[in-house]
């Protein structure tokens, strides 16, 4: 009799063990809403071949439940994106077996609903208000006449040089924004750069040629260089065909840009904006033919290929601050103090959080706050 | 006014995405992916405007017979070849990407091989690049030369068969007894060292300024400080 007992109990045990258990029903958080995530816990028969889980769920107004979707095995979540927000639903996660189910017990009703403020990103906004706070106080201290220090950027110097190279050996310059498109921002920057060049060659009356490719970028830098011309006084010196398109296709275009140099033969030639892989075939090219070379990049990954192979290489942010060197307003000179601050607040709170970090191994009690830290600065 | 207009309308964008960036609820949760619609939309019908562009340079070219006119014809047939045969395999095909039409034998047979053409150039340029990079000129040249090679030998077999051979070479001087440091594979640790730590901070350092810069530029261009983008002054 004991022994009958002993094999029922234990029948009942693996069964238990089998039905998946419904830990956590709720809504998604930090959404638009119309989403449910339900998560659970199973410990499945190893001598039975899971296939995986089904989710079923009813609406209060609704009369039986129905299957909406299928978890793989060794999954404990499933996100139901079907909702209706602000209506009651109930859900039952059945695990299926090759020869056989489980079903867990009914979840507690669940609402989804969409959230006013994604509070996963309160870091960026907090870090957000900072920086504009600070860039806007700079602003108005430089307006008001302060004078703020900005140090020399050789590459941005010897723009005039290169330009004046070109004019001398009576040889064209030539200008790529790689292949940046509009909604970059390092192309909105190069944007101000092509202007100091585009009026330099007009001042000097030196061709300037910009093969492009993006035709909307081709737009706006025929919009930049004839505005230029027309501020040196030499309207009748813009030729639009000076600016083509080419093509939108990577090493089309590096082919493209290559054929004009090695026909046109400029004496220099500018690398600004975003560039890939074509980076390093361009700014060969250039120096093959004996041309000044000046790049500027914020593709982390093609800096050194423009270090090797250039005269002067603008590095990420110096391309950004093109813009505020170049026309050195009081405004831009305050932003770009602004930025500054930004940065040295940075870096003094990554060097307090790594001597927390190794504190931490030193005093394990600390974990825990450590943790909470890192997990606030870690954006989603 | 005809200045003002474009700078009133980025100011009011920027701010309505930083707005929906923070803000999941609709209708804002929606309006960045609804603007970057809009963008591929603007951004197809200026495919025309460059299409403009290009044909009209080039014939331009032709017409007057300049320097290289033979390459503008190349390329104009090959243009309106491949919108003829686009438009053919549309036709008879139902969709000009299906296997075996007449576009995809272009593209698979003709602007593929172009394109693989025009990547392998890379390696020749890479070795003539580092070829002048690498002089030892300076202190910083000689430091670059000295962890390239070492990043080098810790990436291909010749590093790991190198250093075998060295411990080999030590170990015929009598009393040594290197034979366990054979399996440590140090060019590959040094390389791993190189590129973990001096080259991940390095990148990160110009990833931060990089960052912040695109943030100040941003907040510029939404307040109208920078107006390169614009025609005005």
């Amino acid at each position: 009799m004991t022994k009958i007992f002993l094999v029922l109990l234990s029948l009942i045990a693996i069964l238990q063990a089998q039905v998946p258990k419904i830990l956590r029903v709720y809504d998604k958080p930090n959404d638009s809403g119309k989403a449910i995530i339900i998560e659970w816990r199973d410990e499945p028969d190893s001598t039975r071949s899971i296939v995986g889980y089904e989710i079923y769920r009813r609406a209060a107004d609704e009369d039986s439940f129905y299957n909406i979707g299928f978890a793989l095995p060794l999954s404990t979540s499933y996100e139901d994106a079907s909702t209706t927000d602000n209506k009651d639903y109930y859900y039952y996660v059945k695990a299926v077996y090759r020869d056989t189910s489980f079903v867990s017990d009914l979840s507690l009703p669940v609402r989804s609903y969409a959230q006013w403020f994604h509070k996963r990103r309160l870091n960026v906004l907090v870090f957000a208000i900072i920086i504009c706070g600070l860039v806007i106080w700079y602003t108005e201290r430089a307006k008001k006449g302060e004078k703020l220090y900005v140090r020399r950027i050789s590459g941005l110097d010897a723009i005039d040089d290169a330009v004046g190279r070109a004019t001398e050996m009576g040889r064209p310059i030539l200008f790529s924004f790689g292949l940046g498109v509009i909604t970059d921002v390092v192309t909105i920057a190069a944007l101000s750069i092509l202007r100091k060049i585009a009026r330099k060659s007009a001042e000097y009356q030196t061709k300037l040629i910009v093969p492009n490719y993006d035709p909307i970028v081709m737009a706006a830098a025929q919009e930049t260089v004839k505005q230029a011309y027309l501020e040196a006084g030499r309207p009748d010196l813009y030729n639009e065909n000076n600016l083509p398109f080419l093509t939108s296709d990577q090493f089309g275009y590096a082919a493209g840009v290559d054929g004009i140099m090695l026909r046109e033969r400029p004496g220099a030639v500018f690398w600004q904006g975003y560039f890939f892989a074509e980076s390093l075939i361009l700014a060969e090219t250039g120096h093959s033919i004996g041309a000044i070379q000046i790049a500027g990049t914020t593709a982390i990954t093609q800096l050194p290929f423009f270090i090797a192979a250039c005269d002067y290489t603008l590095i990420g942010e110096e391309m950004y601050a093109a813009s505020c060197y170049l026309n050195p307003e009081p405004q831009m000179l305050g932003s770009l103090k602004g930025e500054d601050t930004a940065k040295m607040i940075i870096t003094i709170l990554f060097i307090v959080l790594v001597l927390f970090a190794t504190l931490t191994k030193l005093i394990p009690s600390l974990n825990n706050l450590y943790l909470k830290i890192f997990d606030w600065f870690t954006a989603q | 006014m005809r200045n003002q207009l474009p700078l009133i309308i980025v100011f009011a964008t920027g701010l309505l995405v930083i707005v929906t960036f923070f803000i999941p609820h609709e209708p804002f949760g929606s309006l960045e992916q609804r603007f970057l619609v809009w963008y591929s939309i603007v951004a197809g019908f200026t495919m025309l405007l460059g299409l403009d562009s290009l044909v009209r340079y080039h014939l331009i070219k032709i017409r007057d017979r300049r320097s290289g006119w033979g390459y503008s014809l190349v390329l104009l047939s090959g243009l309106f070849v491949t919108l003829i045969l686009g438009f053919y395999s549309w036709a008879r095909y139902q969709s000009p990407f299906k296997l075996g039409s007449p576009f995809m034998y272009l593209y698979s047979y003709v602007i593929i091989p172009l394109q693989a053409t025009m990547f392998a150039l890379l390696a020749f340029f890479i070795a003539s690049a580092a070829y002048r990079a690498f002089r030892a000129r300076t202190t910083a040249a000689t430091l670059l030369l000295v962890s390239a090679v070492l990043v080098m030998l810790g990436r291909v077999p010749l590093g790991g068969w190198l250093w075998q051979k060295i411990v080999s070479l030590i170990d015929l001087l009598p009393g040594t007894n290197l034979s366990g440091l054979k399996g440590l594979e140090v060019f590959a640790r040094i390389s791993d060292w190189i590129m973990d730590v001096p080259q991940t901070a390095a990148k990160r350092g110009i990833y931060i300024g990089i960052v912040l810069g695109g943030i100040a530029m941003s907040l510029r261009i939404i307040l109208g400080i920078e107006r390169s983008y614009t025609s005005g002054s």
